[in-house]
């Protein structure tokens, strides 16, 4: 009789220790949590705060001037920019993460080990390759001649083209490891079955093995466009100063023109923008998720 | 239709061959153009070609008797260390917090941790510029290697958080059940089996210090510029071939720590 208000103090006592017990393992993310926030959170917040100050309080000048015709070119081009390089990326990507994905283990490996050595490789010593080999007197112009292809060198670094060739190298891993991922989870049951019910392979590939990687390619895709729109080694090198992006504009703001206002307002347009797409993301990846249960 | 025969609807190796064709090639463009660089580090000519017209080793002499090369590297080294012990400890203690609390917050600080990866990195720059300038940080090791955490800690908390769910915390139990206390049962039952995983995330947290530079390029400057600071600006200026001997030298650093990192990998998975 007198067992059970023991057990139900016993009870409380054991749930209130194991709350203690939650907070204080929760509490071991201080130390990360407290780096992030002061080097992260704060810095942004106080950009934040500097890009609707001018000097006689708040005001929107900062963002009215990102309407000017000048502010409109390098948005375009890292628009521009960003999209072929993310289009190319899936054309690229696709067909060797799916390759990837059906091979043996040993092959698949050996794929893999190509897509994570440039990931592992220095940023600057990838595009200084690529600075290296496309330059008038480079690599590809020598051979393009020696084979006959063309006459004289192409341009190929320091404007668009170059830029694109060098991004799409950089960015072609974080298009490839999410596909890789997804298609991985794909049980070849279905597309067997498909063909059993008829299917021609094109037919079963593009109505069921193509939905089915939709999660990775909407990672991938959105990945290589949020990273892009905020590239700035890669342009910057290989664009040779014509191809102007967000991120150089920002450094150049404050570099060249000292103008916190206009770089805190052009970086919070771009942060706005970056979160969104990768909220869209999370979203989606969400809605798919859901789906398959 | 049904009853044709099953080869029908198989693809063959011969039908896809533009398949294999298109990948080698995607995968010679991933590989090819920064392994190129290592011979052509060993050229003569301040124009770099592929293949040299004739070999030397000057540009190796070039970087190694350039006392600013020299501090330079020493100064990427030594912030990639600091680094790497302090988003490995940082980031091990946030992942092991999270996995085992399972409260309701847990999300949010798991989102909050992994906003550096998120935000756009100039964006950070400029921002811990400004932060660091009254602290005195700006020019220093310290406030590199602070900056440099901040991005290192997501890759740890992913690496170690993958560890954890191949872990069965059980053995914790186990543990602490004979007498353990709770930092013991961590640090000589679980901390062994996830330690591949804490190296891997140590791995990546010293290769993202070491490549690191956009922020290097705002926060770092004088005697204190890093590695890939002093690459860019030399770069950006006039293509100077001591930066392809440099390169093959960082070329050999990735391998290595790619390598490392695979084996241990395949060791996780045994």
């Amino acid at each position: 009789m007198s067992l059970a208000p023991t057990a139900g103090r016993n009870a409380a006592a054991l749930a209130r220790q194991a709350r203690m017990e939650k907070g204080r393992l929760i509490s071991l993310t201080t130390p990360a949590l407290a780096l992030v926030g002061c080097v992260v959170l704060i810095p942004i917040g106080w950009l934040f705060y500097l890009s609707f100050v001018g000097p006689d309080g708040f005001t929107l000048i900062n963002y009215e001037r990102l309407l000017h015709p000048s502010y409109y070119v390098t948005l375009s081009t890292t628009f521009q920019l960003a999209i072929v390089v993310t289009a190319i990326c899936l054309l690229l990507g696709y067909p060797l993460a799916y390759l990837a994905a059906q091979l043996s283990p040993r092959w698949a490996g050996l794929v893999l080990m190509c897509v994570l050595f440039p990931f592992w490789t220095s940023l600057l010593v990838r595009t200084y390759a690529w600075l290296v080999l496309l330059q008038r007197k480079g690599v590809v112009n020598t051979w393009l001649q020696s084979l006959g292809l063309i006459d004289e060198p192409l341009r190929l670094v320091h404007n668009f083209t170059g830029t694109t060739i060098g991004m799409v190298h950089i960015m072609l891993p974080f298009m490839v490891l999410p596909l890789y991922a997804s298609m991985k989870t794909i049980d070849q049951v279905y597309m067997k079955a498909a063909a059993n019910l008829g299917a021609s392979p094109m037919r079963a590939f593009w109505q069921i093995y193509v939905p089915l990687s939709l999660p990775g390619l909407a990672a991938g895709l959105i990945v290589v466009f949020a990273l892009s729109l905020g590239f700035y080694v890669t342009p910057a090198l290989l664009g040779g100063g014509r191809v102007m992006m967000w991120a150089m504009q920002i450094e150049r703001s404050i570099a060249v023109y000292s103008d916190w206002g206009a770089a805190s307002a052009l970086g919070v347009v771009l942060l706005v923008i970056t979160l969104g797409i990768l909220w869209i993301l999370s979203a989606l990846t969400g809605a798919f998720k859901s789906k398959e249960k | 239709m049904l009853n044709r025969p099953a080869t029908d609807t198989q693809i063959t190796h011969l039908r896809r061959l533009w398949l294999y064709l298109l990948c080698a090639l995607v995968m010679i463009f991933l590989v090819a153009p920064t392994l190129l660089v290592i011979p052509m580090s060993f050229s003569d000519s301040r124009y770099l070609t592929f293949p040299p017209e004739s070999w030397s080793l000057r540009w190796y002499e070039a970087y190694f008797s350039s006392i600013e090369w020299r501090e330079a590297t020493f100064v990427s080294f030594n912030a990639a260390f600091w680094t790497t012990i302090l988003a490995t400890f940082t980031g091990t203690l946030a992942a092991y917090g999270l996995h085992t609390a399972r409260v309701k917050g847990s999300r949010y600080v798991q989102v909050a941790l992994a906003l550096p990866m998120m935000i756009p990195v100039i964006l950070m720059a400029i921002g811990i510029f400004i932060f660091f300038a009254p602290l005195g940080l700006n020019n220093s090791v310290t406030g590199l290697v602070l900056a440099h955490s901040v991005l290192a800690i997501p890759l740890v908390l992913i690496s170690v958080t993958a560890g954890l769910k191949n872990f069965d915390l059980n053995q914790e139990l186990v543990a602490r059940s004979m007498g353990a206390s709770r930092p013991w049962a961590f640090l000589t039952v679980t901390l062994p089996q996830i330690r591949n995983s804490v190296i891997s995330g140590a791995l990546l947290a010293f290769i993202t210090s070491l490549d690191e530079v956009v922020i290097a390029l705002l926060i770092a400057g004088g005697d204190k510029a890093t590695l890939t600071r002093r690459m860019f600006l030399a770069l950006r200026d006039e293509i100077d071939p001591t930066i392809a001997a440099i390169s093959t030298l960082l070329i050999l650093v990735s391998i290595a720590l790619l390598t490392l990192s695979q084996f241990l990998q395949a060791d996780r998975k045994r």
